[in-house]
């Protein structure tokens, strides 16, 4: 065993290695050691965050199709509602109607009636002028009768 | 190889292999040490184990190129091969770091990586098989030559040493000088034994990077020595051969555990040391 000044050489290499070492291959090394675990770990994380966000647009997705669902089934309801209310106020209206028309055709036919009436009694009045004139088998004077026949057909 | 009068003996394979190619400065100027000048080198405290540090450095600037090559590079969307296999080193070590040093430095996790990736390598040269490298440079004219440069006592101890310098100037820079002193001198009785205490704790100390170095060079030059013991089961005939070659799968299979579990020791020691000279009792 012979020590001597192959131990001084060999400490100040170790030191220069050493030295080197620290300086030049550890703090890349170790950098990119953990600039990948960060990566990693975002990575994930942002794995975790889609998957979150897949779960809440999948419950908003079935939201808004219950809404929808809700709302047309209401609007269906409705639908049917203003339908039957349509009909019914379209019975109305023409049973309205019909009575409307009906109330014209009886009036008319009442005026007829009495249009007719009127006629009728006219030409009664001249049956009666004519007859009282065959009668008294001279002619009256029709203003100067005129008065009675205007009686006798009130009296009609 | 070692040859005593021409002749190729055990004990000389052995010495052979655990003489480091050395170089020191005597009255005659700078000078090889050798067989022929009766190893002038040892014991001069001059002298350069040029095999241990030259290995030590090329490994030790190997793995700061390769770690640096993957660092400029370094690719946080799609990681190489290579990238990855660095990278869960880094891991592995700042995990190691962080469970047991809590306070804030710059300097324990990429210190931890160098003694960890470092010595790893220095000791995976203990898998060569044992004569392929001194074989190759002694055709190329070079006589001595150990490339496992953690079975040598320099390399280990010039680590153990720097920790334990790390482990002063942190407990004076946390502590204040008169803090470190304290500590060594009124634990673990009251300040009436300070002589005592300071006896114990000052051993205490020492222990630290001595036990850290004798341990690496202890059990790597223990590895080194059964490799060189099987190398030479190869000469004693074919039964030799056969057992050579199996005691030799097992004890490099063996070793694969050693080495790892060596450098990662002397990392966990090292940080452990430290966190300790962090603390405030």
């Amino acid at each position: 065993m012979n020590i001597n000044l192959t131990l001084v050489v060999q400490m100040v290499a170790f030191a220069i290695f050493v030295a080197f070492c620290m300086k030049y291959v550890w703090p890349p090394l170790l950098g990119a050691i953990i600039e990948r675990q960060k990566k990693i770990a975002e990575g994930l994380a942002a794995a975790e965050k889609g998957e979150h966000d897949l779960v809440l647009a999948k419950e908003s997705a079935v939201n808004t199709l219950k809404e929808a669902k809700a709302e047309s089934a209401k609007l269906v309801e409705q639908a049917k509602k203003r339908h039957s209310e349509i009909v019914e106020s379209a019975k109305d209206d023409a049973r309205e109607e019909a009575e409307k028309i009906l109330k014209g055709a009886r009036a008319e036919i009442e005026q007829e009636v009495n249009r007719a009436k009127e006629q009728l009694r006219a030409q009664l009045a001249g049956l009666a002028v004519a007859g009282a004139e065959k009668i008294l088998e001279r002619n009256i004077d029709a203003a100067q009768q005129n008065d009675i026949v205007e009686k006798l057909v009130t009296e009609l | 190889m070692a040859t005593e009068n021409g002749e190729l003996t055990s004990a000389g394979y052995i010495q052979h292999h655990l003489k480091n190619l050395t170089v020191c400065h005597t009255e005659q100027g700078w000078q090889w040490s050798g067989a022929d000048n009766n190893y002038v080198c040892d014991g001069n405290f001059t002298a350069f184990h040029v095999d241990s540090i030259g290995w030590s450095i090329f490994l030790g600037v190997f793995f700061l190129w390769l770690f640096r090559r993957i660092a400029k590079k370094v690719e946080i969307e799609k990681p190489g091969k290579l990238q990855s296999f660095v990278e869960m080193i880094v891991e592995f070590v700042d995990k190691s770091v962080k469970d047991t040093f809590h306070g804030k430095s710059p300097v324990i996790a990429p210190l931890s990586l160098t003694i960890f990736v470092w010595i790893f390598l220095m000791n995976l040269m203990d898998l060569i098989p044992v004569d392929l490298l001194p074989w190759a440079f002694h055709a190329g004219g070079v006589d001595y030559m150990k490339v496992v440069p953690s079975t040598d006592p320099n390399i280990t101890f010039g680590l153990s040493l720097s920790v334990f310098v790390l482990i002063i100037f942190y407990s004076i820079k946390i502590k204040g000088a008169g803090g470190f002193f304290k500590e060594l001198a009124f634990q673990p009785f009251g300040p009436w034994m300070m002589p005592f205490n300071l006896i114990l704790e000052g051993i205490g100390l020492l222990a630290k990077p001595v036990s850290l170095a004798l341990r690496l060079f202890g059990n790597l030059y223990a590895g080194e020595l059964i490799f060189m013991l099987i190398a030479l089961l190869f000469t004693a005939g074919i039964g030799g051969a056969v057992g050579g070659v199996l005691a030799h799968i097992v004890w490099a299979i063996f070793h694969i555990l050693v080495i790892v579990l060596q450098a990662f020791i002397f990392m966990m020691l090292t940080i452990v040391y430290l966190s300790m000279a962090h603390e405030d009792h």
